[in-house]
């Protein structure tokens, strides 16, 4: 009985007390949301500038040095030619290789883990190792790539064993990305296929996978920044040789074949030679590519999800 | 005395530890309307998912009994499943056209079983469209996408879709429950001429619908099959007091 008659009064305290500190409160909150928002607007501005500063100054330092000839050529003190061509074919050669790897691996792996596995206790466990291994550093694959592929396979530097290594570093991101865009497939799709008496495999082919064709492919190219822009791997595995190859000449020069991509031509240039006219021309080319990547992601991720 | 194409004999389904089908025991004839009534969680739709083998989907369900089709087993191990479902076609609650033409989705069916022929394709689909009552409203726009349709005609295109690899019964769950008054009597005149040559079982919440057109009715309870009659008969003079209970309006 007593109890009853307390509560009202105290909500009704309470009211009261709200509604009388109401007004300092609004005026300490008006200079606290002031603050607060002088303080957001600074961070946002000096991220900005930093941000425009860099990429200006790489422009600045960067785009005289940048030529037709340095593009299309290699270095050679007979020609007197100073150019990167072979650092762009060894990142095309190792963006390739990895591709050609990791994508068929890595979707295979994502099919096999959303449409047909079954034991939920091991997807769950397999998706948590696929998601901490996409998030461990580079160089821990460097380390086991080079005695996998370098040492055990005899790979040697090799652009192919860094791109194997490179393969097994995306795999993960691949399969998480892909796991997602083919849970986005509806289950109906899923069950109207199986219900015309399609099979599980026809319907994987004619109706998940390009029903989650925008996933894989934004993936895949996101996949190809990561390659572009990887550096321990190339430096460890990869081999830092300038000069231009010829992969397609026998298996062997395949298979053996070291040299240094852009990023490693980048850090020859800068770091072992003190040469940083150079490197900040590569370093141009690498932000335009890096730029193109991310825009063609968005614009071919778009263009499937309306299609 | 008619044919009969589907029978079960203490048949019993489990999910797991919940024993959603108890004991059912059913003749269902040839080329009729089976209304399958009942109140939600009943298992009308469990039954019919056992039908044409889509629980098998589902991981950890237990099936025991015996269900035929014309005969055969349907739980056999050497039964075929992919075949099986060709012949008990499906049309589901929610509309669920894929993602691609109206032509290509009513194709879809024939095209899995290996008609390439585009004469052939083309015959089928206006058959089909024709079949579903609905070629008159697409037949200017086959190549368009099909999740450009209304409800409706998205529905109408699934049964055409069905009707494609001309199956032999058509299985249709609560496949009016998502429409309109006149989409839903637009489907409810079109399942009342496909059953010159299909049978036709379906799942409905509507009693009036029930009523209407099935020539057959089961009422489903907890998993059990309280009764199993002639609609007119079971609509008139229900047997079971549950049955009585539940047409009236009295629960569920
Ligand atoms: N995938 C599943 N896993 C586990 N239990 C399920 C599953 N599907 C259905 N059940 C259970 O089986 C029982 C019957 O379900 P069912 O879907 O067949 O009912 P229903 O008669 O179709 O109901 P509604 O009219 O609501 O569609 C319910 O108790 C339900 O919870
Ligand atoms: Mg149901």
């Amino acid at each position: 009985m007593e109890e009853a008659n307390i509560m009202p009064q105290t909500a009704l305290e309470v009211c009261r007390n709200e509604k009388c500190r109401g007004k300092g409160l609004s005026m300490g909150r008006k200079i606290y949301d002031r603050g607060l928002r002088g303080l957001v607007w600074l961070c946002a501005g000096l991220t900005c500038t930093l941000l425009v500063f860099l990429i200006g100054y790489i422009f600045y330092r960067g785009l005289p040095n940048l030529s037709l000839e340095f593009l299309t050529t290699q270095e050679s003190l007979l020609k007197g030619t100073m150019g990167i061509l072979p650092a762009i074919q060894n990142t095309l050669y190792v963006v390739g290789v990895t591709l050609v790897i990791a994508l068929p691996l890595g979707v295979g792996a994502a099919v096999y883990l959303t449409e047909y596995a079954s034991n939920r206790r091991l997807v769950t466990t397999i998706e948590f190792a696929t998601e901490t291994l996409s998030g461990i550093p580079s160089i821990l694959y460097a380390l086991v790539g080079y005695l996998a592929f370098s040492k055990t396979l005899g790979l040697g530097y090799s652009l192919l064993a860094a791109s194997l290594t490179l393969a097994m570093m995306n795999l993960p991101t691949i399969i998480r990305t892909t796991q997602e865009s083919l849970k986005t497939v509806p289950q109906g799709y899923r069950e109207g296929a199986l219900g015309l008496g399609s099979g599980k495999w026809h319907m994987i082919r004619t109706i998940v996978l390009p029903g989650s064709i925008d996933g894989i492919v934004t993936g895949c190219i996101l996949s190809v920044g990561r390659i572009v822009g990887e550096s321990a791997v190339l430096l460890y595995v990869g081999g830092m040789d300038g000069t231009m190859n010829n992969f397609f000449a026998s298996l062997d020069k395949f298979a053996h074949s070291s040299g240094a991509t852009l990023t490693v031509q980048l850090y020859v240039f800068a770091k072992e030679r003190a040469m940083m006219d150079p490197a900040f021309a590569v370093a141009v080319v690498l932000l335009v590519l890096t730029f193109l990547i991310n825009l063609a992601a968005k614009v071919v991720g778009k263009r499937l999800r309306q299609r | 005395m008619e044919e009969l194409i589907l029978s079960a004999r203490g048949l019993n389904l489990y999910y797991g530890e919940n024993h959603a089908l108890k004991d059912i025991s059913i003749d269902i004839p040839e080329r009729r309307i089976t209304a399958l009534i009942g109140p939600s969680g009943c298992g009308k739709s469990t039954f019919l998912r056992t039908i044409n083998r889509m629980n098998d989907l589902i991981p950890n369900v237990k099936i025991t009994g015996s269900l035929t089709y014309r005969g055969q087993e349907i739980y056999a191990p050497e039964q075929d499943v992919t075949d099986l479902r060709k012949r008990i076609g499906m049309v589901f609650q929610k509309p669920n056209p894929f993602p691609m033409s109206i032509y290509d989705n009513v194709a879809y069916g024939p095209r899995t079983h290996g008609t390439r022929n585009k004469v052939k394709l083309d015959e089928i689909v206006e058959e089909s469209l024709r079949g579903a009552a609905i070629w008159d409203e697409v037949k200017d726009r086959l190549k368009k996408s099909a999740l450009g349709l209304s409800g409706g005609q998205q529905q109408r295109l699934c049964i055409a879709r069905a009707l494609a690899v001309k199956p032999d019964v058509l299985l249709m769950d609560e496949a009016t429950s998502a429409l309109d008054p006149i989409s839903t009597a637009k489907i409810e005149d079109l399942a009342a001429e496909l059953k010159n040559d299909y049978t036709i079982i379906m799942v409905t919440h509507n009693m009036q619908q029930a009523a209407r057109i099935s020539d057959n009715t089961a009422f489903f309870l907890l998993g059990e099959l309280v009764e199993f009659g002639e609609t007119e008969q079971m609509f008139s003079m229900p047997q079971d007091k549950r049955t009585e209970d539940y047409i009236t309006g009295r629960f569920g």
